[in-house]
């Protein structure tokens, strides 16, 4: 099991690489001289040399990549024109934001999406299947900008049961004591209901934004993989065996339907790291997505690449994390490997 | 001799309309079948008069302002109502259909010209090919999509030229993969072989003889894709970049109309975004319809 992983890990090495070699090679493509554009319009041509020289960029390439590289190493992403701070300690210090709505998010998807797409498997063209066939079709065509807005309209407009979409917190409360910072459970930790409670509302509408978007790939492939899987040899083996109905569900079928579903989680991942960035302009929330946004407006270009970078490790892992769940689910894998 | 060759060709005459009327008569039953693919192809029709017509047929001019018209709600004369500045929201939502079919077809007409050429190579060559393709697809693949495409914006700089590329490296993958699959199961099929043995250079049998075969299978996965290729630029456009304002396009109308929908102005935001999935909802069924048309037994 150890060596399975630490082969895993051998292997991501190569995307890693790829990420670092890509996210250089867009900041050399910055349009015109980047120099210049540190420098301001009102440099003369010994200052924007100065800079030229200071930021390396009279070196060959290969030079100036292993810099880069070696900045990377010792985690320095460079600073923020716009704000003059450390892009990696902004990032860190929003980075919770961002992981609370998506993980939860996450979770809300699939506590809906498994049931209904299993459901629609056992039960083929019942109710429950032209629901689940609408939902994962309506699913996928959902701008997911325009989903978080209809929302707030109607549950903060019209309704009034959501409070106003904006932050994490309502103005009244300031924010828990830093542990986590997961104010769910920093709230938590400092034992402050009120906080608990007005953050968790202020997460309703973005969880749920999130969740209706990423419920559509994985019912439709709970459904598709539950449907193949319940055709299949083993499972008529074990239903002419005289096993329970629910056995042959969960143990036989559902246990080997997840596989592919697991490998589309993947894909889910790619889909909630890139909309966090939309959602999080919808409902003015200060997680790395709106930092990056708000950056690449004033054309700050460091905390862009840098987020950028982040996100692709982040999703280097998450693949990381979804390839050793397969192997614990599926045996075979690591007998065959 | 002579009379066999007659009956051959005849009966090879005879088979090529009935071919073609059969061609019709199974898209008919498969239409007929599911309704819901004949409805999209209707609202695709409606959306390329649209996209083709917008400006002459949109009622009012889309970036006339006028201040005492401001944000008003859906009216006859305004069906959509006004937004902000006082511009009439349906024409502007009717001209902004070109701007956004016309980027999901520049964005999937590159990615599908690039992905399946590289695809289709790898596929046949296999080899140092094959892994060079496929390194530069698992490296795009390795970023989360739209991030990745946030990012090329930002490095070939803001304009709506550089969002179209985005989109198609973003969607270059898919169409690779389809490509070097397909591809790869032909490679040594009977008739490629035949194609070769009768003196026909290895891309010429790549070009004329295999390339036509894939086509079934990549027109699904292109169908498919013009959803998310509308999204994905309607997406960046949302967060602020590639399209300037006074210019109508969907995302940015709905960005533009963002802040009004918590104050109860909901029409400046509702009609593009809602025009938007409705376009989207109806490329996602017309894939639907064209797997169940090409390849019955991928149906779902």
């Amino acid at each position: 099991m150890l060596s399975l992983i630490a082969r895993r890990l051998l292997a991501a090495i190569p995307s890693v690489l790829g990420i670092v070699v890509v996210t250089f090679v867009l900041t050399r493509a910055l349009p015109g001289d980047p120099a210049a554009y540190y420098a301001g319009p009102a440099a003369t041509a010994e200052a924007v040399e100065q800079i030229r020289v200071k930021l390396g960029l009279d070196q060959p390439l290969w030079r100036q990549f292993l810099d880069y590289a070696g900045d990377l190493a010792r985690g320095d992403l460079g600073l923020s024109v716009s704000t003059g701070q450390p892009v990696s300690e902004e990032l860190l210090r929003r980075l919770p934001a961002s992981l609370e709505i998506t993980l939860l998010g996450l979770l809300l998807a699939g506590a809906i999406a498994l049931p209904l797409g299993i459901l629609a498997a056992t039960r083929p063209n019942s109710w429950i299947d032209h629901a689940c066939r609408l939902v994962t079709t309506l699913g996928v065509s959902l701008p997911i900008f325009f989903t978080g807005l209809l929302l707030a309209y109607v549950f903060y407009y019209l309704l009034g049961w959501a409070p106003p979409p904006v932050g994490r917190l309502d103005s009244l409360y300031s924010p828990p004591p830093h542990w986590t910072g997961f104010y769910l459970i920093d709230s938590l930790i400092a034992r402050d209901g009120r906080v608990f409670l007005s953050a968790a509302g202020q997460m309703v509408l973005p969880v749920i934004t999130l969740a209706l978007f990423v419920l559509a790939p994985i019912a439709r492939m709970t459904r598709a993989s539950m449907l193949g899987v319940l055709s299949s040899d083993f499972v008529r083996t074990a239903r002419a065996s005289g096993l329970t109905p629910a056995t042959v569900l969960y143990r036989y079928a559902f246990r080997n339907a997840m596989l592919p579903v697991l490998t589309t989680l993947g894909m889910v991942f790619s889909f909630l790291l890139g909309s966090n960035v939309v959602i999080e302009k919808v409902f003015a929330w200060p997680g790395v997505g709106s930092y990056a946004v708000d950056a690449l407006i004033q054309s700050d270009y460091a905390p862009v690449q840098g987020f950028v970078l982040v996100m692709a490790l982040l999703f280097v892992a998450i693949n990381l994390l979804i390839d050793v769940l397969y192997t614990v689910i599926d045996p075979r894998v690591s007998i065959e490997s | 001799m002579d009379n066999r060759v007659a009956t051959l060709d005849a009966t090879s005459d005879a088979s090529r309309p009935s071919a073609l009327a059969a061609a019709l008569r199974h898209a008919r039953y498969v239409l007929g079948e599911n309704p819901v693919t004949a409805a999209a192809f209707a609202l695709f029709g409606a959306f390329l008069i649209a996209a083709v017509a917008g400006p002459w047929l949109a009622p009012f001019d889309p970036l006339a302002t006028d201040a005492a018209r401001a944000l008003q709600p859906p009216s006859s004369t305004h069906w959509f109502g006004t937004d902000q500045l006082g511009r009439d929201i349906f024409s502007r939502v009717l001209v902004a259909t070109s701007l956004d079919f016309g980027m999901a077809f520049a964005a999937v007409a590159l990615s599908f010209g690039l992905g399946c050429g590289l695809g289709a190579l790898a596929g046949y060559y296999g080899g140092w090919t094959d892994r060079l393709v496929s390194r530069l697809s698992d490296t795009i693949m390795a970023f989360p999509l739209f991030v990745l495409a946030m990012a090329i914006v930002a490095a070939l700089g803001n304009s709506v030229a550089n969002i179209i590329y985005a989109t198609a490296i973003i969607n270059l993958p898919f169409y690779i993969r389809v490509a070097r699959a397909e591809v790869n199961v032909r490679r040594n099929a009977g008739y490629v072989e035949a194609a070769r043995l009768a003196g026909n250079g290895e891309l010429r049998v790549l070009a004329c003889h295999i390339f036509p075969n894939i086509l079934p299978p990549v027109m699904v996965q292109i169908s498919l894709n013009m959803g998310w290729a509308i999204l994905n630029a309607a997406g960046l456009s949302f967060i602020g970049l590639g399209v300037r304002p006074p210019q109508p396009e969907w995302g940015i109308m709905v960005a533009e109309g963002g802040s009004y929908m918590i104050s109860g102005e909901w029409w400046v935001s509702f009609f593009p975004g809602a025009v938007l999935m409705l376009a989207v909802f109806c490329f996602n069924l017309l894939g639907d319809g064209l797997r169940d048309l090409i390849d019955p037994r991928r149906r779902t």
